[in-house]
């Protein structure tokens, strides 16, 4: 009745008839609530996954948090000494490889395809290149790799060594920061740059004081993406030959000595070898869980504040 | 004051308008300089290729090509059968797109076409931090949660690992990459088109299935080809929850363990004494890494013209 109101009183009483009719539009109804149904499988799915971890991994992170975060690898689960910190180590190391390497590369290819390039083919075949080398399988990058840091450049980079995982992670990331920058930077309006030029800025003036300052939330928010990308990939690593089984010194995090040193270790491998571990002794389960809640905790800081980072401003610059 | 104007105007030349040299030199070396580190994403590329063919040929040209047809995936035996590898991945891929095809595209149309501002604003994200959860941790999850709570009581299967185990854990890491692409699809069908759909009189359901679906269909194609090439080269989640370890048998029960074309590389390099196994060994790791590498860029490539084909109605 209320809907007969809104419809009007001079609409004919056929029309009103039609028009109501939808109301008991059962199939829709339906459709609408799978559709809804499938969303909150997805995210059930998280909240048990992140349900399951935190169950195994209470007992571990709870009785001895400092002490696991410390700890270093160890062939039995219930060593009071068992812990990350070697993962630890790695890990940051391979971050500082992706820093330096792929973020200055990364963010200068993106200015030049959007503000330099000339319109051929060549930089359509660069575009290309770099779309598919983002759709590149991590365990090819591993290949990569292992055939030439950890082989050929083996002198260099000390073999399996952090300096071979870390410019392979930063190899891996590369794209992911080239194509986010460059949406970014796309998305600075033209008035700003002509602006620019109408005072007389060169074209590096224009870009460093109109381009950049504009596009740094966007530029931000995928190297943010890009690091929890690069933290987390497991599979390279295993190929470029972080340690199965015990590893012998646990460096300092800043010991510059292990970035080329014949052995290292990183969170997500640690987290496979503590779940290939369980198979003999079970209460590696416990200590791989918990590993997976002190990267998860990394990974999803950073990249929530990419996304927080990213809807903040979509929406002040509608 | 004056004065200096005039004398402005008056010395006003050809050479006050181009840039001092110094100058010049500068932006040219900065121009050159960005233009280089775009050039690395392709020499990147081009040692991509140059490492996988250099060592995959010297496979292919001294293996005895009867051991890559073989009974399975014995690399250290010198047995190197291809298809074990393969038919494995197949199935992984298509239990993960049975998961994530509907999973993923159902999500995509409510967020896109059904829900509100408000509500899409709080659930977008966290798709989108699913999206973010590095595979090792879906590969626990799989193996730990997924093997013995739906393979094992839903169809009977080992509560250890499995390729169905790994398949529904590779499903749900797509899910986000299924939902996002598609949902960028839809978005960007213009209003126009729903609004003369309901100018007709059609239904929100006959708008969005009849209308919204059809002109997106380019972008949902590739949703669904990334989609199947991220599944092809994801590696832990079956590394870790695939049930096999070093060798597999030749299988095509979802129900068995077995070794993908990822899990094979990966448990081969994984192995005790790294990579160093008799004769070809080491090659055929970039022998199956070669194969991986021609199949998923082919079905990039194919993606990547079905979302221009969407750029360029629209």
């Amino acid at each position: 009745m209320a809907k007969a109101r809104l419809i009007g009183d001079r609409t004919s009483k056929v029309m009103v008839q039609a028009m109501e009719r939808r109301a008991a539009d059962v199939r829709g109804r339906v459709f609408q609530f799978s559709l809804l149904t499938t969303l909150l499988i997805s995210l059930f799915i998280i909240g048990v996954l992140i349900a399951d971890v935190m169950i195994d991994a209470w007992g571990l992170l709870t009785g001895r948090p400092g002490g696991f975060l410390s700890g270093t690898m160890r062939s039995l689960s219930d060593d009071p000494k068992l812990g990350v910190q070697q993962a630890l180590v790695g890990t940051f190391w391979i971050a500082v490889f992706v820093a330096v390497l792929a973020f200055p590369i990364g963010i200068g290819a993106a200015i030049w395809l959007e503000e330099y390039a000339p319109r051929n083919r060549f930089t359509r075949f660069i575009e290309l290149n770099i779309r598919n080398l983002a759709g590149v399988p991590s365990i090819v990058y591993g290949l990569l790799g292992l055939f030439l840091f950890v082989q050929s450049l083996g002198d260099l980079t000390g073999g399996k060594s952090i300096a071979a995982a870390g410019i392979t992670l930063a190899i891996l990331v590369l794209p992911i920061v080239i194509i986010t920058a460059q949406e970014a930077i796309r998305a600075v309006p033209q008035g700003l740059k002509e602006g620019a030029y109408g005072v007389g800025a060169t074209k590096w003036t224009m870009i460093r004081s109109q381009v950049l300052p504009y596009a740094a939330p966007g530029i931000f928010t995928g190297t943010l993406l890009s690091m929890s990308r690069g933290i987390g990939e497991a599979a390279p690593l295993l190929l470029v030959g972080a340690v199965s089984g015990r590893l012998g010194g646990n460096p300092g995090f800043f010991d510059l000595s292990a970035i080329n040193a014949e052995s290292f270790m990183a969170m997500p491998v640690i987290i496979v070898e503590w779940v290939q571990n369980s198979g003999r002794d079970p209460g590696f389960a416990e200590a791989a869980a918990a590993a997976i809640v002190v990267l998860l905790v990394f990974v999803i800081l950073m990249n929530a504040a990419a996304i927080l980072l990213r809807n903040h401003f979509e929406k002040k610059r509608g | 004051m004056s004065d200096s104007r005039v004398d402005l105007a008056e010395g006003f030349s050809v050479e006050s308008l181009t840039a001092n040299p110094r100058q010049a030199r500068k932006e040219r070396l900065i121009r050159d300089s960005l233009g280089a580190t775009a050039l690395v994403s392709v020499l990147i590329s081009g040692l991509i290729i140059w490492s996988l063919f250099s060592e995959a040929w010297t496979f292919m040209v001294e293996v005895d090509w009867g051991a890559v047809w073989d009974i399975g995936w014995f690399p250290r035996r010198g047995i190197y059968d291809i298809k074990t590898l393969i038919v494995a991945s197949l199935i992984v891929t298509g239990i993960a797109m049975i998961v994530a095809g509907p999973l993923g595209l159902g999500a995509a149309i409510y967020l896109s076409e059904y829900a509100r501002p408000g509500v899409r604003r709080t659930l977008k994200p966290i798709l989108e931090i699913l999206a973010g959860i590095p595979s090792v941790v879906l590969g626990f999850f799989a193996l730990e949660w997924i093997a013995p709570n739906v393979v094992k009581t839903l169809f009977g299967g080992p509560a250890a690992g499995s390729l169905l185990a790994a398949g529904i854990g590779v499903g749900v890491l797509v899910i986000p990459l299924v939902a996002s692409i598609s949902e960028d699809a839809m978005k960007a069908v213009p209003m126009s088109l729903r609004e003369a759909s309901s100018g007709l009189g059609a239904r929100k359901i006959t708008t969005t299935v009849r209308v919204v679906l059809p002109a997106a269909v380019s972008g949902l194609m590739a949703a669904f080809i990334v989609a199947v090439s991220r599944a092809l080269g994801e590696t832990m989640v079956v590394f870790m929850a695939g049930g096999a370890a070093q060798t597999a048998v030749y299988t095509h029960d979802p129900l068995d363990g077995s070794l993908t074309m990822t899990a094979g590389m990966t448990s081969l390099a994984r192995g005790t004494d790294s990579v160093v196994g008799e004769g070809l060994t080491f090659q055929s790791l970039f022998f199956v890494g070669l194969v991986l590498f021609i199949v998923t860029f082919a079905l990039n490539l194919v993606a990547d013209r079905f979302v221009h084909r969407v750029r360029e109605q629209y």
